[in-house]
């Protein structure tokens, strides 16, 4: 809990930093989510009741209560990548990964979810994974950024 | 001085294409073939075609070439740099001297995106060798707040953010509201599906936005900025906070402006996936750290927004449009565009047309030139039927009304809306009923909940188009589907239930034709409803390669090996699609109308 208070620290302890101290303990957390314990750090850090900090972080879906994969994969589902064939990808996701919308591989490296529009519609389909954004995906090109991910660990 | 200069777009969409390992290619090349001194390679931001990235402009020659990979930048090198003649095969158009006239380019007018892919976007000197910051000197050292306000307003200038507002008065109101300290805050949550200008500027020009903030910050009074990104953007949130720190070293941002009195500093704030918060008072909620949820205005955030104070937000293009204005003038900026709409407006193309990417065009244009002359129309040959312009707040248009000129009113009079620009295209194989479900489904799901009628109607309004998608829709539910729609317009708290009916209703009014025919035919004419379509293996085509037998879930899919055709047995079938997407030889043909059981 120390380093989590020592990498929250820069910020002023006032409730319109909330959501980047949010951010920061849940990118330090591997499982990439946000424990009971750091969302009773981030309270007592800005002085808020604990429901009000529950209050806001439910309202984001970039925010996790659960644990998540060490990668989380966000594919783009907007209709540019639809219209494009994200359809198809997402069951090629889930056939290469074994997991529906939502779930975490076994060996926790991966979560598949999906996200709205990218901004990257000139290239679509399109897909993020953690900070990185993919385009023009076909199935063969999935396999292989898939591939880099496991081969990474 | 190098004798050559490569602009590499380091945009995310060139960025995802390959982007980084282009440039790690070529500088090994470069290092083998002794030539670093020689190349200067600036990285970029978005230049605009992204379906053809990743994209590389050479000078002194100014030749494009695109969709380069990693294997071909040795030839690049080797061919073009050290013998002096380009590589054709990978050239825009193929042949040189590179036309002039690539329609994709000379149809456009670029201000805004005048820097965007031109200047390397995390060095303030090159945006300070283009101009950059006069707009900010002159406007502290030559103009009062007054003028600059009485400037923008003469301008014509209004909110690119979607609804089209007057900036000048905005400003105004700002700058008359009572209270201390004031704000101002730049709204880079660009939610909208199909929009990406936002995203563009912010990568490709990020000093241009603050440049903007800083001078709609002197003029109405305020002292600190917030920039609140989407954090679907980690790019641009990057290149901001190099631009913020650069700024600060150069004493553009913070204590004391260029040795004035002014003083004024921006924080950038990162969202975390909703869409919601892009409505204004939405978006101050987020910034104050609670619910990105939106409230009733009155009052508005001029006279009351962050933390209960005069606040003004303006979209990430209108700030870049600001200093356009102050450096050449309001009777230039009213001089291009139409009597309303004044200026330019970026337009991101995508969907089914030829060059997707980012357009720059006067207000004005129609919608044809935009689709045809910039865009190249629909590839494979394909009919154009529609565009959907403004995203899930905005409209349907058919190839009919293509004659309309782009602007805030005849779009609006027409059941679209400007809206942030997205401009999706789409063909015949589109099927609108799909589409107005598709939109819906995304508004239904970012309805925040708080008011009913938008969280509620969204979800009644798509259960309708869910029946209609599947056959089993009635022409009365077309009336339910009106009356709701309205209902939920008139009756929703903020900007986003405000809307949503409209990609529904601007779809039932050009497209009727359309909800009929699953309604009364049972048939989706353009073959995309799953249920109201059924799949025939066409003998011809079959070469018996077991291919759909193999992927068909429940045995419908029937034949053997080598011994064409296969067959499809509707009865078991349950139209999932996997023959029709798994097949080689296109054999397996998809049909409109529900298949006889």
């Amino acid at each position: 809990m120390m380093e989590k208070l020592e990498l929250i620290s820069k910020y002023p302890r006032s409730r319109e930093y909330l959501l980047l101290i949010l951010h920061e303990l849940q990118r330090a957390n591997p499982r990439n989510y946000l424990t009971p314990e750091d969302l009773r750090l981030a309270a007592d850090y800005l002085n808020l009741p604990l429901s009000a900090v529950h209050d806001t972080v439910t309202f984001y879906t970039m925010f996790s209560l659960r644990p998540r994969g060490k990668h989380i994969i966000r594919l783009c589902d907007s209709p540019p990548c639809h219209l494009a064939g994200s359809w198809s990808l997402l069951s090629a996701l889930k056939r290469e990964l074994g997991i529906e919308v939502g779930e975490t591989t076994p060996d926790g490296l991966f979560t598949l979810e999906l996200t709205s529009c990218l901004g990257v519609c000139g290239v679509a389909p399109a897909m993020m994974v953690d900070d990185e954004v993919y385009g023009n995906l076909t199935e063969e090109r999935l396999r292989e950024i898939l591939d880099s991910y496991r081969e990474g660990r | 001085m190098s004798r050559i200069e490569v602009l590499l777009c380091a945009g995310t969409a060139c960025l995802s294409s390959g982007a980084r390992e282009v440039k790690a290619a070529l500088l090994e090349a470069l290092a083998e073939e002794s030539l670093v001194g020689e190349v200067r390679i600036v990285e970029t931001g978005c230049m605009g075609p992204c379906e053809l990235g990743p994209i590389m402009l050479v000078y002194p020659e100014g030749i494009h070439y695109v969709r380069v990979r990693p294997a071909d930048v040795r030839e690049i090198v080797t061919e073009h740099f050290l013998k002096g003649r380009p590589v054709r095969r990978l050239l825009w158009t193929g042949e040189l001297p590179e036309s002039k006239e690539i329609p994709f380019f000379s149809r456009q007018l670029k201000v805004v995106l005048k820097n965007c892919g031109r200047i390397d976007p995390e060095d303030i000197e090159e945006y300070i060798a283009v101009g950059g910051y006069k707009a900010l000197a002159k406007t502290l050292i030559e103009m009062s707040p007054a003028d600059v306000i009485e400037e923008i307003k003469r301008s014509g200038l209004r909110g690119r953010g979607g609804a089209g507002f007057p900036t000048g008065l905005k400003w105004e109101f700002v700058r008359k509201a009572e209270g201390s300290p004031k704000y101002v805050i730049c709204n880079a949550d660009e939610g909208d599906p199909g929009a990406f200008m936002d995203r563009a500027i912010l990568e490709g020009d990020p000093h241009a936005v603050l440049e903007g903030m800083a001078i709609a910050a002197y003029a109405v009074g305020a002292e600190r900025g917030y920039i609140y990104v989407r954090a679907e953007y980690p790019l641009a949130v990057q290149r901001l906070e190099t631009a913020i720190s650069q700024a600060r070293r150069y004493g553009l941002l913070g204590e004391g402006i260029l040795e004035t009195d002014f003083s004024f500093d921006v924080e950038i704030r990162v969202g975390a996936g909703a869409f919601v918060c892009g409505e204004e008072t939405a978006l101050i909620a987020s910034i104050e750290g609670r619910r990105g949820e939106p409230r009733p205005r009155p009052p508005y955030p001029a006279q009351s927004g962050l933390f209960g104070k005069p606040t003004l937000i303006n979209n990430v293009e209108t700030f870049a449009n600001v200093r356009h204005i102050v450096l050449r003038g309001a009777d230039w900026f009213s001089s291009i565009g139409t009597q309303k709409s004044k200026g330019t407006k970026v337009f991101a193309l995508a969907g089914q047309v030829k060059n997707t990417g980012l357009v720059e065009v006067p207000m004005g244009i129609t919608l044809r030139e935009l689709v045809y002359d910039i865009g190249g129309g629909a590839p494979n040959g394909k009919r154009v039927k529609a565009v959907q312009i403004g995203g899930p707040s905005g409209g349907c248009l058919p190839e009919s009304l293509f004659h309309l000129p782009v602007d805030y009113e005849s779009l609006t009079e027409h059941g679209a809306i400007m809206g942030s620009g997205g401009i999706i295209v789409l063909d015949e194989s589109a099927c609108m009923v799909n589409v107005a479900k598709f939109f819906l489904e995304f508004t239904a799901e970012e309805s925040c909940g708080k008011c009913t009628p938008c969280r509620v109607g969204t979800r009644i309004m798509l259960g309708i188009l869910e029946r209609i998608s599947r056959g089993e829709g009635t022409e009365e539910d077309l009336e339910r589907l009106e009356e709701l729609g309205h209902m939920v317009k008139d009756a929703s708290l903020c900007g986003l239930g405000q809307t949503a009916p409209n990609p529904v209703l601007s779809s039932l009014r050009y497209f009727r034709e359309e909800f009929l025919a699953h309604i009364r035919d049972k048939s989706c004419p353009a073959g995309v409803c799953p249920d109201l379509v059924h799949y025939v293996v066409v003998p011809e085509l079959c070469r018996a390669c077991d291919r759909c037998r193999q992927v068909c879930p429940t045995g419908a899919a029937q034949g053997t090996p080598g011994n064409p055709p296969y067959r499809i047995e509707l009865s078991a079938c349950i139209n999932c699609g996997a023959c029709f997407d798994a097949c080689p030889f296109g054999a397996i043909e998809r049909r409109p109308g529900r298949k006889e059981r």
